[in-house]
């Protein structure tokens, strides 16, 4: 048997740029060349740089695969298709030395542009060979996708089955594009010898999946019985608004696109009222609009699960770009005091499954549940096992489903010893449900006195310490590394990829580490962070944002101030050689 | 059932001779007699006096945020069509901070009864001008009288696509219960603009101020199928105010937009999830 092979030219991954003009279709070029990588054996993640338009403009997709399990980008790479000049020369500075470079020879490059001269350069007649297939300009990438498995060493025809799988049902667009693929293999072949780098298929490897951050989370709703989704489009939550509306009748959902994150909070706390498991997905700016509805959410003790996905703000900030600016945000968003849940995933399982856990949370202590994620995350694809549907089983929690009440007087807010209520809903005969934005006694008639107003507050506030115990059994702390570490990254959310990586980095260079991810950031699990944070080793926190707002919280719930920040806030994700250089900065002090 | 048996014995705190009295009777009088029963009903209500409906009526209840009924009564109907939902509002929630709502809710067709508490002024935070307020009205707000011209409800409504356009007086209790009976029971979004006096700060629209001008529209001839004739009545506004129905079509709602509900209301079924085939997309 064949066994799947993979080259680089600094260490056992390989690093594939496609870059051009935002409306070439790079990412979906990029996540077609990894799908067909990942049926070839090989691990991938692939993330993508976009600015905010439609037309022109620089876009790329950074695609790595390796041999063994790859959790980020770094920032080498090995080779670089440049789709437009632009690219090349933006682009060149990337490169590791021996790397190659696929231009097309229409880009117009002149002698001398490129300074470059320690690495391969493959200039293909892009253009000139889809005008000859008669495709549209875009079926330039799919030449370009043959050429890069010529010169790694890849099996075509896999891609060419990917395309296939891809335009199921459209034969005429499925055998140009493998003409397509042709062309630009053979090309390669014919006139180029490879480079260092190579990528090989093997045979007979198990079937995984290369979903994104919103896609598993969309599919960890509908696993969950999500049956009510509701959202205005905003970057970078829209695709899965794009997959739910792609997938309603499949799914049996109701989807809406509304006429504003308004719309959007008070449907979903409608839909959860009358008992749907009920979602709506935005970033800061649409949240920012949302946080009234997140309280009548929190005041009618209404289910419902909000995924924020973060972007650089203040305001309309670098709207295609990624941050992770809005925990404390999350964490306090809205006017008086209420329970509420803010769990962040840092990679597309624990968008899936926690997505599960989140529904669950949401019906077990009838409470808002709020999940942080990031551009970075949300838009990643990455390579991993098929999801486990029975992992997280559906808890509904105090919900009676039944046609006719026959207990005792129903109140929709009756006072219980673990502080939540049995929940029926509206339609139920002999009840009638009632929520109520207003303080209200237990069943649910708005009231002033302050005997019922304090029994309804320690109602709900006492919920936080069952809310607490509970999520001390989901792992909201997770600890990648061994005990004997020298050094501890603590972070949140998305930094858990580049943080693998820069302890695998840091391992090469004979430093022992380990990664503290905090995943649950409310109810915060201080115990289990305390604990981490004395295990005696040098303690470094990494974030996306500019202010450390991870540690600000530490800080608030344990007293400890971390003496080591690391803070990346332009709006693009760690690099795992920057933690790898910031770990050993402070190493050397 | 009985009107007793729609009232949740709650202590009302409207004024004496407050015009909500109308509206909640005629809503009483219209569940009774379509025999629909209050466990089947839910009323969706916001912030102002009109909110406080929730408080009374003995039907299931969501009394949300201020200008937010028509989205959270998208969500319950959606959840469970088999429901009948009732969205009441004040001129204030559905016309100022609401607005944007009232024309999605119209132009989706979303099969919900909404009535409007239309007071022409700002009652629960004591006398402020609001949309429907007309121009020249003095309030606390508007000391030399309203500048804006007012929001008119229903050339509003006609204009956003609604299928049920209604205009009732809450002095003629009658007349409203008819018109709350067909707005609950037309299959489509149905509004109902209740002229609603409110004894305590608005001195110009009265309950003499109206009965000396009203009339229905029934008794003139007046065509609902036709939007032109429609319009031009919803025009209408001086010594002579049109009540009645000014508009009605029939018209896809809002639930045939979703294969889902196809097979009847989704909240009373139990979830059995599968994404067995959805997972091998991204094989």
């Amino acid at each position: 048997m064949r066994k799947m092979t993979c080259v680089g030219l600094g260490d056992d991954t390989v690093s594939i740029l496609i870059g051009g003009e935002a409306g070439q279709g790079i990412t979906r070029s990029g996540s077609l060349l990894g799908t067909a990588l990942m049926r070839g054996g090989l691990s991938v993640f692939g993330t993508n740089e976009y600015p905010s338009l439609i037309r022109g403009g620089h876009n790329y997709y950074l695609l790595r695969a390796s041999g063994r399990e790859v959790y980020s980008q770094d920032s080498h790479v090995e080779l670089v298709v440049a789709l437009n000049k632009e690219t090349a020369l933006i682009h060149q500075g990337e490169l590791v030395p021996g790397g190659g470079m696929i231009i097309d020879e229409e880009s117009q490059l002149t002698e001398g542009e490129l300074s470059r001269d320690d690495v391969k350069i493959y200039t293909v007649p892009l253009t000139a060979m889809v005008k000859r297939l008669g495709g549209p300009e875009i079926m330039r990438n799919t030449v370009a996708l043959g050429s890069v498995l010529a010169i790694v060493g890849f099996d075509s025809t896999i891609l060419k089955d990917v395309i296939a799988g891809t335009f199921r049902g459209r034969q005429e667009l499925i055998e140009t594009n493998r003409k397509a693929v042709d062309l630009g293999y053979d090309y390669c072949k014919e006139h180029y010898e490879g480079f260092g780098c190579r990528l090989v298929d093997g045979e007979g490897t198990p079937s995984r999946i290369m979903p994104t951050g919103d896609e598993a989370l969309a599919l960890g709703a509908v696993q969950s019985g999500c049956r009510f989704y509701a959202a205005y489009p905003m970057t970078p939550a829209s695709p899965i608004l794009d997959y739910m509306a792609a997938h309603d009748a499949e799914t049996g959902m109701v989807v809406i696109q509304t006429e504003s994150e308004i719309a959007a909070i008070n449907m979903v706390v409608g839909a959860g009222y009358a008992g749907l498991r009920a979602m709506t997905a935005t970033s800061g700016g649409g949240f920012s609009l949302m946080v009234e509805g997140l309280g009548l959410a929190g005041m009618t003790e209404t289910p419902v699960v909000i995924n924020v996905g973060q972007r650089p703000g203040p305001s309309t900030g670098l709207a295609t770009n990624t941050a992770q600016g809005d925990p404390l945000f999350a964490i306090h968003a809205s006017q008086g005091e209420f329970p509420r849940i803010v769990v962040a995933p840092g990679d597309v399982e624990e968008c899936f499954y926690l997505t599960m856990e989140a529904f669950n949370l949401a019906e077990r202590f009838q409470v808002p549940v709020i999940m942080l994620t990031d551009k970075y995350l949300a838009e990643s694809h990455r390579s991993v096992e098929p999801f486990d549907a029975g992992r997280v089983p559906i808890d509904r929690g105090k919900l009676t489903l039944v046609e006719r009440w026959e207990g005792e007087e129903y109140g929709r807010y009756r006072i219980t010893k673990d502080c939540v209520s049995p929940r029926l809903l509206p339609g139920t005969l002999n009840v009638v449900v009632q929520g109520n934005s207003n303080e209200h006694d237990e069943l649910g008639y708005s009231t002033s006195s302050p005997g019922p107003v304090v029994a309804m507050m320690d109602k709900r506030l006492g919920k936080g310490r069952f809310m607490e115990n509970h999520v001390a059994s989901l792992r909201p702390v997770r600890v990648i590394g061994g005990e004997d570490a020298e050094v501890s990254l603590f972070g949140w959310g998305s930094t858990k990829g580049p943080a693998r990586e820069a302890l695998m980095l840091l391992s090469e260079s004979g430093v022992k580490a380990r990664f503290v991810q905090i995943v649950y950031l409310e109810p915060f699990p201080a115990e289990d962070v305390r604990i981490e944070l004395a295990r005696g080793s040098a303690n470094i926190l990494f974030e996306n944002n500019a202010t450390a707002q991870l540690g600000e919280l530490i800080r608030l719930h344990t007293g400890y101030r971390f003496d080591h920040v690391g803070l990346r806030y332009d709006g693009r994700p760690f690099n795992p050689s920057d933690i790898r250089d910031g770990v050993m900065e402070v190493l050397r002090r | 059932m009985s009107l007793k048996e729609l009232d949740t014995g709650v202590q009302n705190t409207w004024c004496p001779g407050c015009g909500n009295f109308g509206i909640i009777n005629a809503m009483k009088q219209a569940i009774i007699q379509l025999g629909v029963p209050r466990e089947r009903i839910v009323a969706v209500s916001g912030i102002g006096c009109h909110g406080k409906i929730t408080d009374y009526l003995r039907v299931n209840g969501l009394h949300g945020i201020h200008g937010r009924v028509l989205p959270a009564a998208t969500g319950v109907k959606l959840a469970n069509h088999g429901l009948t939902v009732i969205g009441h509002a004040g001129d204030g929630d559905a016309f100022n901070i609401g607005l944007g709502h009232f024309a999605h809710a119209a132009r989706r067709n979303l099969p919900v009864a909404y009535i409007i508490h239309d007071n022409m002024i700002y009652g629960l935070t004591t006398g402020q001008t609001s949309p429907t307020s007309g121009q020249g009205f003095k309030t606390k707000t508007t000391p030399r009288g309203a500048f804006e011209v007012p929001i008119n409800p229903l050339t509003q409504a006609l204009t956003a696509g609604a299928s049920f356009v209604a205009r009732g007086f809450a002095g003629e209790p009658k007349h409203l219960v008819e018109l709350f009976k067909q707005a609950m029971t037309h299959k489509g979004f149905a509004i109902v603009d209740v002229l609603q006096p409110c004894v305590t700060f608005n001195r110009v629209n009265t309950y003499e101020f109206y009965r000396q001008r009203v009339y229905k529209l029934e008794d003139g001839g007046h065509d609902a199928g036709s939007f032109e004739a429609a319009y031009r009545k919803a025009q209408e506004w001086g010594d002579r105010i049109p009540i009645g129905v000014f508009f009605r079509e029939e018209r896809p709602t809002y639930v045939e937009a979703f294969p889902a509900l196809g097979d009847g209301p989704l909240a009373v079924r139990e979830l059995n999830p599968d994404i067995g085939r959805l997972i091998d997309e991204f094989r």
